[in-house]
């Protein structure tokens, strides 16, 4: 695409944030301006997620961002990320807008917590073949899709505690972590409590406070600016046959995830590069079971095959497919997935904390279980 | 050591501890919760202007929609034990406070929990439980205001009998009265989806039939998604099926349920999936069949149990 993220910019990752969610989507947006070398007065156009709180109005008045051409949000919670970059380079490429920053910010910790019951989800027509089951925490929803994959593969627990491993092992060596400097071993995955059998809560990624932005311009524009750009190689959304958000149960088969399939053919159509030439992959964590069903639909190894791909040492830093050198949702931070793309632009420049070396390919996806999106960023 | 003798020594330690820790009410005394309780109860004494009616003391410091017990709670500590113990229901039985004092606008409250009493097992309508009983204490400051004496009933819920030992069979599986605890989340029904709570009304367990190309699915929609026709009809589903998938649900709390639960993904012998509780110790595969719960006049819940091979 004719389109590059040239600014990325975060908050603390924090429990308690102890400011506004508009403050935090207002200092997100700042930092990464700066990052970009760009004024708030370059900006025209605003990209969020419909679950965000922060209305793009008010985070232009909060910048003073006088006039805007082009503002957009993205349905079904963290399945947004990476559509919130297809949106806003569709706006570069068309002219919509020349400048456009995607953000997410939210007190996911101290304020309202997604973990937790919604009782007035079940309001949704949908939900209520869920909800009032007591089918109604992510979690919960995620476990029923474990169970099967289990039981189809012979998958175990520790096999979706070694990404856990893997995510906070990265996130030790990352100051801006949450997790800094705390490894876990596949035994404290083990000694952890059940959520929701088949899930630990090491299995759970974190709940956290904070916001990330990301400043998306044309290619041209993108080479005159301060930092080296990471390439918007290919971007797409995906949402399967049968699509429900979370509660996909009723397809033939329960151990794909039929909408990061389509994803999938979509970046490597768009990007002309395979699964081979990925050289590092930031994968929605939100709950490991679907890290590994992701490999699967990706395409990185075949179907049941992941705990297999990843007990092969795979996903380490030096192995075949890095995975969140930052330490994904479950060790950095959970930004609905926003601070896995500026993981990726970090590595397309090289400046990452837990830095592969010779990036010339990054894979991003976003949530899982919902309808969703991903990325290929790589070099202008 | 019997289930008993363990429920009594847990009782006993726990009755060791005495008082757990002062927990100290959300907001102090104020006239806007007065005023919406007053309202709430249908209390027009004109005197709660400043001071508080003396029965809402437990409003004060109950822990909101979203608040967890504390660890040293007493009562939640051993409803933990009889939970376990497989006592999974619960009903509150007595309640006797007694006031010291009208408490002022102002005020801060805070609450202290001991464990008093613990019997059983006892034979009950509902089936057999343990009487728990504790003893509550509000405080401002060091002055006690207000004390409270409350007992629950935990119990297990008497099951309807199986259908290979009731008496006079029906075709339809039985309606089973609700436990007394269900507070659970409600359905949202709209012209697509009420022929399925109006089956659960009747015993019938319901699933959505193409009126053109006869199609099962379900969820319900209002559209065909093989031929395009809008005449969905119904047909009765035999209620037995097989667990294609299942969650035990640990944390958090679920509204109306008591945590461990099981929620299966049942696969039905018509064909269609369909998620709801599960009685039982749960696999997959397991040959399951319906039960229904009253909720209440308009809602009744369909779930699952085992259900013999024959």
């Amino acid at each position: 695409m004719n389109a590059a993220i040239v600014g990325i910019g975060a908050t603390d990752f924090s429990k308690d944030s102890g400011r506004s969610e508009l403050q935090l989507a207002a200092e997100a947006v700042r930092a990464a301006l700066d990052d970009a070398g760009l004024e708030p007065s370059d900006v025209d156009g605003l990209v969020s997620f419909t679950m965000d709180t922060n209305a793009e109005i008010a985070v232009a008045r909060e910048l003073g961002i006088p006039e805007l051409t082009f503002f957009s949000r993205v349905h079904y919670g963290g399945g947004a990320a990476c559509a919130t970059v297809q949106q806003a380079a569709m706006a570069v490429e068309t002219g919509a807008a020349k400048v456009v920053v995607c953000y997410r910010a939210f007190n996911e910790r101290s304020g309202h917590r997604f973990g937790q019951v919604q009782t007035a989800a079940a309001a949704n027509i949908d939900n209520s073949w869920s909800y009032p089951m007591g089918l109604g925490t992510p979690a919960a929803m995620v476990a029923m899709f474990a169970r099967r994959y289990m039981h189809e593969y012979g998958a175990t627990s520790e096999d979706f505690g070694r990404i856990a491993v893997i995510d906070r092992k990265h996130a030790a060596t990352n100051p801006h972590a949450w997790f800094h400097d705390r490894p876990i071993t596949l035994d404290d995955h083990q000694a952890s409590r059940w959520i929701a059998e088949p899930l630990r809560l090491l299995d759970c990624c974190q709940e956290s406070d904070g916001g990330v932005a990301l400043v998306v311009t044309s290619a041209e524009r993108a080479r005159d600016l301060p930092n080296k750009p990471a390439h918007v190689k290919a971007a797409t959304q995906g949402s399967g046959v049968d699509q429900f958000t979370m509660t996909s149960y009723y397809r033939d088969d329960l151990t794909r995830l039929p909408e990061m399939g389509v994803v999938a053919r979509g970046l490597w159509e768009k990007s002309g590069i395979g699964p081979s030439d990925v050289d590092v992959a930031v994968l929605y964590d939100h709950f490991t079971p679907f890290v590994l069903v992701q490999l699967e639909e990706l395409g990185f190894c075949g179907r049941g095959e992941a705990k297999d791909f990843i007990k092969s040492g795979a996903l380490e830093l030096d192995g075949t497919l890095p995975l969140n050198p930052h330490g994904g949702q479950l060790g950095e931070a959970y930004l609905h997935g926003m601070n896995g793309i500026a993981e990726g632009v970090r590595q397309v420049r090289g400046t990452a904390v837990n830095q592969v070396a010779d990036v010339e390919h990054v894979l991003v996806t976003a949530g899982t279980g919902v309808p969703t999106s991903g990325l290929v960023l790589g070099q202008l | 050591m019997t289930d008993k003798a363990a429920i009594e020594k847990e009782a006993a330690r726990i009755a060791e501890q005495g008082e757990c820790a002062p927990r100290l009410a959300r907001d102090p005394v104020n006239q806007p919760m007065i005023n919406n309780w007053l309202e709430a109860i249908g209390d027009e004494h004109p005197g709660y202007t400043g001071t508080a009616p003396p029965a809402m003391v437990q409003v004060w410091t109950m822990a909101g929609l979203h608040g967890q017990r504390t660890l040293d709670d007493p009562l939640g500590a051993m409803m933990s034990i009889l939970d376990e113990a497989g006592y999974t229901s619960v009903v509150a039985t007595n309640s006797d406070q007694t006031y010291h004092r009208y408490l002022k606008v102002g005020e801060h409250l805070s609450v202290t929990t001991s464990l008093e009493d613990v019997t059983g097992p006892k034979r009950t309508g509902l089936g057999e439980g343990w009487f728990v009983t504790t003893r509550s204490t509000w405080w401002v400051g060091d002055e006690a205001v207000a004390e409270m004496r409350f007992r629950v009933l935990k119990f297990k819920p008497a099951h309807a009998p199986r259908p290979e030992t009731a008496s006079a069979q029906s075709s339809t599986p039985a309606v089973q009265p609700a436990p007394p605890e269900v507070q659970a989340i409600r359905p949202s029904v709209n012209r697509d989806t009420e022929y399925f709570w109006e089956g659960t009304r009747q015993g019938e367990l319901r699933i959505q039939r193409c009126g053109g190309c006869g199609l099962l699915r379900h969820p319900p929609g209002p559209m065909c998604p093989e031929c395009g026709a809008t005449k969905p009809k119904y047909l009765v589903s035999e209620g037995y099926g097989v667990v294609y998938s299942y969650v035990v649900h640990h944390h958090p709390q679920v509204p109306g349920k008591q945590t461990p639960f099981v929620i299966a993904l049942i696969e039905l012998d018509e064909g269609v999936r369909m998620l709801g509780e599960l009685d039982g110790v749960p696999s997959v595969g397991q040959r399951v069949e319906v039960v229904f719960t009253k909720v209440d006049d308009d809602l009744t819940m369909p779930s699952w149990r085992p259900r013999a091979d024959r």
